[in-house]
């Protein structure tokens, strides 16, 4: 996604390593996406489920 | 012995045998107080020599402070993936286990020039009118 976007931004996260982070953003399990510090995804997320998501956390 | 075994060596290197653009790995490390920065420096270097196509560069995530801002670093170890431009992929932690795997198809994704999102992700993401972050918490198995 970030690729097809300037505006979207991708990081891969290694909880194990980055404790903080993972505290920070309430890591229980992996793979979790937080989408702009506040819309989270559980598990592995599809395609149209991050879309969605993404709408979602542009949506305030 | 390298962090990639000889056969996972072979595998990788005829996945890459096809790739037609230019690919960049810059690792961001240090050698103090980082419990993985040598490992994914180790790592980082072997993709690099899997494919003529990639080319990888190293800065130290202390002294190097020009390529630290530029790229927005701000923990370590720290990978950003990039083409002739930079697309905001970043890899924070040694990308072991399957994030390995990621790692090698954002290379080949990159060097594509292709997502493989389909046509409808990509209007919408054309369309963006604000900033999106996406972090992608992980654990190395």
């Amino acid at each position: 996604m970030a690729f097809e976007s300037p505006l979207v931004k991708a990081e891969a996260i290694e909880a194990i390593e980055f404790p903080h982070l993972a505290h920070k953003y309430d890591v229980q399990g992996v793979p979790r996406t937080v989408i702009n510090d506040k819309v989270p995804i559980e598990g592995a997320a599809p395609e149209p489920m991050v879309v969605e998501a993404i709408k979602k956390a542009l949506a305030g | 012995m390298g962090m990639i075994n000889e056969r996972d060596r072979e595998l990788i290197k005829k996945e890459f045998a096809g790739l037609t653009g230019q690919v960049k790995l810059i690792n961001f490390t240090q050698e103090l107080e980082c419990q993985y920065c040598r490992e994914t420096n180790m790592l980082i270097k072997e993709i690099g020599e899997l494919s003529p196509a990639i080319t990888t560069e190293v800065y130290n995530f202390i002294t190097d402070k020009e390529p630290t801002e530029k790229y927005k670093i701000e923990q370590i170890p720290a990978t950003v993936i990039m083409g002739e431009k930079d697309y905001g992929i970043r890899f924070y932690g040694i990308p072991s286990g399957y994030e390995f795997v990621t790692m090698l198809e954002s290379i080949k994704m990159i060097a594509a020039g292709e997502s493989g999102l389909s046509q409808k992700s990509k209007d919408f993401l054309r369309d963006l009118k604000e900033p999106v972050n996406l972090k992608v918490f992980v654990t190395p198995t």
